[in-house]
């Protein structure tokens, strides 16, 4: 498989754009952030996305999705990047499309989420800094389950109609066994989510269990063995991410060198400048390189590889290197227009950083690519 | 079973049969490159043999149309063939300028009999190449070279001097851009084929800091060079040097790519600094050096396998071997930094047998040349700046 889009990869490509650009520019987020809408995303917008059958991307044709893969997602992930458009699909289409592939879960929920009625948040962080642990309780209690515990960084955690959320069920945080996923739905009694609006204008919840009761039947998977679908919600996700914030640093990118073509300093166009040509050239080099790994991980995702893993860490690690140059050099090239809220180039910078600690930064993913090279 | 399902399985059992063991070791050190050529006494019965039975298969330049030496293979194939090779670690049987500069640049302007003589040639590594470009006062400002070819009827008169000439004292031919009208820069420049072993034809080392000499001056002195071998049409070898600098820049940019595998550099690290109670390196910073280094290393590996799948497809943007290039050589450089780092004071031995004759050192320094030879990076990110990003003239 060559490593470029096919033709009908290409296809969605445009269509994505096209569709994308008119019914979610920047100006769209602009708005939901002066309007302070307490959802956050547009649920008109969802169903919009159903329409396009951008919801059931990952979904089987046999339950009524179009039964694409990462590389097809990542190409929708990419056009959000890059105009910055607040969306669950990257949490409800495809991190929890992934979990839920395969169980019983699928039955309920993927009707929902192929109609564009249904969002899904991943409650499965329990710090400031994403990490493997979990050390959330799940207790066996009747024929069920009771959740005691917090977790954060919750996207649509608020609104959402269900929640995968991981809790220990045996051992200690650290293990890797003795986690269990559960899909909880939002009424469930004893859930409190507090939603924070964060530096991109995006809302994440605090959502504290109180011993929230859930049947056994919540659990995705099996019992103390959440690790299998919480590392391919993980896989989804962050490969998921690593295309958006693509488009969020291309957005950047083209923003910035569009400005370098207009402005004019010292009676010339200050895309002349040999000293920012160089720095411009320099940050094409690294999206260029990002792409590349961002391809290559969704590839080897959608072929079942089992070099899928560290490329996906790699996709990560990399886009998130490349993006914050480019958010970076976004703002420096457009000097003090470049600070000011009524440009979009800011907006560039605080959805790359969001984007980078999600699912685990460069710094983790390097971190988790040493560790498995036995360093 | 597909075709190219069959073809692997084919070839697969190909090289195992093929491809000696010496062969599927680690190159050790700039010794073990096979550069082929009229005298192949310092080539080891393994490297010949592999080079031999690759050639004769048109391997050694699988895209190439049979006719010409190649393997006629279409580009899945070609990439099915490079990952089965890289699945065994075969070495690559033969480097060469013929092959990755002047191969191509005569595919697509030399005449049928220029092709028919030089390609096969090339593939089998019968004569080794040099590339006579660069001149004292024309190096990245490549046009303002001066060697001039004098038209003398059947043949040109060619004087002058090139320099940064790679093994002009080992190659048997040369590639040469020579002035045949001094009254138009650009257009003033032709693209001439010559033997070294022409009468005139001189050459000498010249010692750089890692101690080695693979970069000669070369002087031309009344060498008679005849007319049949002018590529390309006269006044016009700027076409041809551009179309083969892409190429030049596309090989060079591999040396960004590394082994494939694991990182010897980790190895290195274990080895010298050691792992801390919970198997990480015991020199944090160093370790988080090289994990990022490893991270835009394979993000690049995958960049590199996109730039060639784009390449043969057509579809890959005419400048974008300048990014390559200044990818490629910008991250060599920061490799051969990790490898002296790691090593500590056992890499900075010169010439002892422990350290191989200082190969670390020796080739650490030699990468410092890798952001300067093939045009500068700066060079590469004007090209990016104006003809990938658009962005106006100064």
């Amino acid at each position: 498989m060559p490593l470029y889009l096919n033709e009908d990869q290409t296809m969605l490509r445009d269509s994505a754009r096209d569709f994308i650009a008119d019914t979610a520019p920047v100006s769209h987020m602009r708005k939901l952030r002066d309007d302070k809408d307490s959802t956050g995303f547009s649920r008109d917008l969802w169903k919009q996305f159903a329409e396009m059958g951008f919801t059931g991307i990952l979904i089987d044709e046999a339950q009524g999705g179009l039964g694409l893969g990462h590389v097809e997602a990542g190409v929708v992930l990419e056009e959000i990047g890059r105009n910055l458009s607040p969306s669950p699909f990257l949490q409800t289409a495809v991190a929890a499309v992934e979990a839920l592939k395969g169980t019983p879960h699928a039955d309920r929920w993927f009707p929902g989420i192929i109609a564009g009625e249904t969002v899904a948040a991943l409650a499965i962080d329990e710090g400031a800094k994403f990490r493997a642990s979990v050390a959330m309780k799940a207790e066996r209690s009747g024929n069920g389950f009771k959740l005691t515990g917090t977790k954060q960084f919750v996207h649509h955690g608020h609104v959402a109609d269900m929640l995968i959320v991981a809790a220990r069920t045996s051992g200690s945080a650290d293990d890797q066994d003795g986690v269990t996923l559960f899909a909880v739905p939002k009424d469930a009694a004893g859930m409190i989510a507090t939603a924070e609006r964060l530096t991109d204008a995006s809302l994440a919840a605090r959502i504290t269990f109180e011993g929230v009761e859930v049947d056994a039947d919540a659990v995705i998977g099996e019992v103390d063995a959440g690790r299998n679908p919480l590392d391919r919600l993980l896989r989804a996700g962050r490969a998921g991410a690593a295309a958006e914030m693509l488009g969020v640093g291309s957005g950047a990118m083209d923003m910035t060198v569009s400005y370098l073509k207009e402005r004019k300093q010292f009676g010339s166009l200050i895309g002349s400048f040999q000293a920012l040509q160089h720095r411009a050239g320099h940050l094409y080099s690294e999206m260029e390189v990002a792409r590349a790994a961002v391809l290559k991980a969704q590839q080897l995702l959608d072929a079942g590889d089992e070099r899928a893993d560290a490329a996906v860490s790699v996709a990560k690690a990399m886009t998130g290197l490349a993006t914050m140059l480019s958010v970076q050099e976004g703002i420096q090239m457009h000097g003090g227009i470049g600070m000011t809220d009524e440009y979009d180039i800011g907006f560039y910078m605080k959805r790359q950083r969001v984007l980078a600690e999600l699912f685990g930064d460069a710094n983790y993913h390097a971190d988790r690519l040493a560790q498995a090279a036995g360093y | 079973m597909t075709d190219i399902d069959q073809f692997r399985t084919e070839t697969r059992a190909w090289l195992e049969a093929n491809c000696p063991p010496e062969m599927r070791e680690p190159m050790r050190s700039d010794k073990d490159t096979v550069w082929g050529g009229r005298d192949q006494s310092a080539m080891t019965p393994a490297q010949k043999q592999w080079m031999d039975a690759m050639g004769a298969k048109g391997w050694t330049v699988p895209d190439w149309p049979k006719e010409y030496g190649g393997g006629g293979l279409s580009p899945a194939e070609t990439k099915a063939l490079r990952e089965e090779m890289a699945a065994i670690r075969a070495r690559n049987p033969l480097s060469s300028f013929g092959i990755s500069m002047l191969g191509p640049a005569l595919l697509k302007y030399g005449t049928e009999e220029q092709k028919k003589e030089h390609l096969p040639k090339i593939a089998r590594g019968e004569i080794r190449w040099c590339q006579g470009y660069s001149e004292p006062n024309a190096g990245s400002d490549l046009a303002s070279l001066a060697t001039s070819a004098e038209d003398m009827g059947d043949h040109f008169l060619v004087n002058g001097q090139k320099v940064w000439t790679s093994y002009a004292d080992q190659a048997d031919w040369i590639f040469c851009l020579v002035r045949t009208d001094k009254t138009n820069k650009h257009n003033g420049i032709s693209f001439v084929l010559f033997d070294m072993a022409t009468p005139g034809v001189s050459t000498k080392p010249i010692l750089l800091i890692s101690g080695y000499s693979p970069f000669c001056e070369t002087f031309f002195d009344n060498v008679k060079v005849p007319k049949g071998n002018l590529v390309g049409t006269l006044n016009k070898g700027w076409d041809v040097a551009k179309y083969l600098l892409g190429h030049e820049r596309e090989m060079i940019s591999n040396m960004g790519l590394g082994g494939g595998g694991k990182n010897p550099l980790i190895d290195g690290a274990i080895a010298t600094v050691g792992l801390d109670h919970d198997g990480r390196l015991a020199d944090p910073l160093l370790r988080a050096k090289i994990a990022e280094f490893e991270v835009r290393s394979k993000a690049f590996a995958a960049q590199s396998e996109r730039f060639i799948d784009e390449l043969k497809a057509g579809r890959a943007h005419p400048a974008q071997p300048s990014m390559m290039k200044y990818y490629g050589t910008e991250l060599n450089k920061s490799r051969y930094e990790l490898v002296m780092a790691t090593g500590g004071s056992d890499a900075l031995e010169w010439e002892s047998e422990r350290s191989d004759g200082g190969h670390s050192a020796r080739s650490w320094l030699r990468t410092k040349a890798n952001s300067i030879e093939g045009g500068t990076s700066e060079v590469q990110l004007n090209i990016i700046a104006k003809r990938i990003l658009e962005l106006p003239g100064a």
